[in-house]
């Protein structure tokens, strides 16, 4: 610890990146093998579960990676980064080979405004385990997390085919449409945390802090107090990361693919990766907001469980149980993403349009209204 | 004809917000993802095929172990996708089975061209070629699927037959009142 406090504060920061970009990648990469064990699951089916390396073979208890298909996961990697990787003619090769990388880039760089975990420093403050602990949290996600869409627009784009085009003018349509509903499910949350007085800030980790006060109304996570807000936030995530029932831009019913039907191997994949990690992120924002970040339990604050565990003295090991329990959190939710992915058919893009519009929309209007005069009451 | 008016419901203020429906949703697919898979283990598990299956044709020998075949390529001409090709051979003069006259000398069945229609079963005067029941057909090459004589009758074995054609026509033959 002491060690790794001495580094110079760059190299702090960047080995700091780097490992959380080391857990994030295989989660994303994970989560497609996951998807289909879960598919297959649900449909009564054992799903994939026989790829297995021959010389492997005989290593007793292998039977059960075997069955849960991690050799899958590499066989797929094997497959998606060897196999030819064809550029179809008359696209914009620079704009084509651009769309996955920028579509990459937003999903691994909101990370950074991520706590994660929070550790007890001697003093008796929870310190939060952050790559960059600044104030504009929230927002910092929100904007960079919409730069995702310009991928999906250039790969469209960059096609120079007609089902892409259609992909692509959908996910942009449907990303306006729900980041506005987005946003205003989210403020009751920092309007309520930033008491009059105190230094404002829209910091996620401060949102937890405020989840694990004592007290019921203190404890409370925000699900909640703000059932509305979660809903929505959650519904506008599952269009944001163009998931079922609101996956229009691939919708491979009407549109063959969508924005990447010209695309192939791993250019393909990372689309796919980055669009898990957009997911892990989204969804650990949303277990930040409403469901209490790192804290085990409503009213029962990670604090709290440290006591109970004698373990208030190691900072490192809180840290790691808070890490855990929101690493916990954040593969659970992913598992509800893939769930309502195979309970729910898709929408018609006209639905998508009018839920959006026309229901979500004024749901957070008044949602917001009735939380700024409930929080103005309150809080003079 | 009586008209019967079917009152259509307005939907309740539950379904018209759609949320309750998709946890009711998931709350079926929950209940199949605990569920044990229904799946058939494919290499390692066969189905049980049902009598009458039409799967691979094959050729048979009777029961005295000769080749039921005459070549008289009957099935060769039916075969709507001219799957099989039939080499007619004669026997030679010093074989025990030499009054038959005729086998093929080749029999080839092109398992990429059979549409599994039995016709060839159905035509054939001598049963020799029967529809079996293996049914997984697989191959690296276009040649491993052409299924030659000696496959044929790997794969076809003996079939119960009390006919026992030839012995009789072999009968008449050495006591001179052929039929």
């Amino acid at each position: 610890m002491d060690f790794f406090l001495n580094l110079p504060l760059w190299l702090q920061a960047a080995l700091k990146g780097i490992a959380v970009i080391i857990v994030l990648f295989p989660i994303a990469g994970i989560c497609s093998m996951a998807e289909r064990k879960v598919a297959a699951w649900i449909q009564d089916r054992p799903g994939p579960d026989r790829v297995i390396i021959p010389w492997l073979a005989w290593i007793p208890g292998i039977g059960l990676i075997r069955r849960l298909g991690l050799f899958n996961l590499m066989a797929d990697g094997g497959k998606l980064l060897f196999k030819q990787d064809p550029v179809p003619g008359n696209v914009n090769k620079f704009y084509f080979v651009l769309a996955p990388i920028i579509a990459m880039t937003p999903a691994f760089s909101t990370v950074a405004f991520v706590p994660f975990g929070a550790y007890i420093d001697s003093a008796g403050a929870t310190i939060p385990l952050i790559l960059a602990n600044v104030d504009i949290g929230i927002l910092g996600i929100f904007a960079i997390a919409s730069i995702s869409v310009y991928s999906l627009i250039l790969a469209g784009w960059a096609s120079n085919s007609k089902y892409p085009f259609i992909g692509a003018i959908r996910a942009s349509a449907q990303l306006i449409s729900y980041e506005l509903s987005m946003t205003l499910a989210v403020i009751p949350v920092f309007l309520w945390i930033n008491v009059p007085g105190a230094p404002g800030t829209l910091g996620l980790a401060r949102v937890v802090e405020f989840q694990s006060q004592p007290g019921f109304w203190g404890g409370a996570w925000f699900v909640f107090v703000m059932p509305v807000s979660a809903v929505i936030f959650l519904i506008a995530l599952f269009a944001e990361t163009n998931r079922q029932p609101f996956d229009m831009p691939e919708s491979e019913a009407d549109l063959v693919g969508g924005f990447h039907t010209e695309y192939g191997s791993f250019k393909w994949s990372l689309f796919f990766v980055a669009e898990y990690a957009n997911m892990a992120v989204g969804s650990a924002v949303f277990i930040l907001l409403f469901l209490g970040g790192w804290n085990p339990l409503p009213w029962v604050p990670l604090s709290l469980l440290a006591d109970w565990l004698h373990i208030t003295h190691l900072p490192w090991l809180v840290g790691t149980l808070a890490t855990v329990i929101f690493l916990a959190k954040v593969i659970f939710s992913l598992f509800v993403f893939m769930w309502v992915r195979w309970t729910v058919p898709r929408f018609r893009y006209d639905q998508v349009m009018r839920l959006g519009w026309q229901k979500l929309l004024p749901l957070a209007i008044a949602n917001l209204l009735v939380y700024v005069i409930a929080i103005a009451c309150l809080q003079t | 004809m009586a008209v019967i008016q079917v009152e259509r419901k307005p939907l309740t203020f539950m379904e018209r917000i759609y949320l309750p429906n998709i946890v009711a949703g998931m709350k079926t697919t929950l209940k199949h993802l605990v569920a044990p898979a229904l799946t058939l283990q494919y290499p390692e598990q066969r189905p049980a095929i049902p009598p009458g299956y039409r799967g691979v044709p094959t050729l048979v020998m009777d029961p005295n172990g000769r080749e039921k075949c005459v070549s008289c390529q009957l099935c060769e001409f039916v075969c709507p996708p001219k799957a099989i090709r039939i080499t007619p051979g004669e026997i030679p003069a010093d074989a025990p089975d030499a009054h038959v006259e005729k086998a093929p000398k080749e029999f080839e069945i092109n398992m990429l061209r059979c549409i599994y229609c039995g016709l060839c079963q159905e035509v054939c005067p001598e049963e020799a070629i029967w529809l079996q029941n293996t049914y997984s057909v697989s191959g690296y090459t276009r040649g491993e699927l052409v299924n030659n004589k000696q496959k044929l009758y790997e794969m076809g074995g003996t079939l119960p037959d009390a006919h026992f054609k030839w012995d009789k026509k072999k009968a008449a033959a050495e006591h001179g009142n052929a039929h």
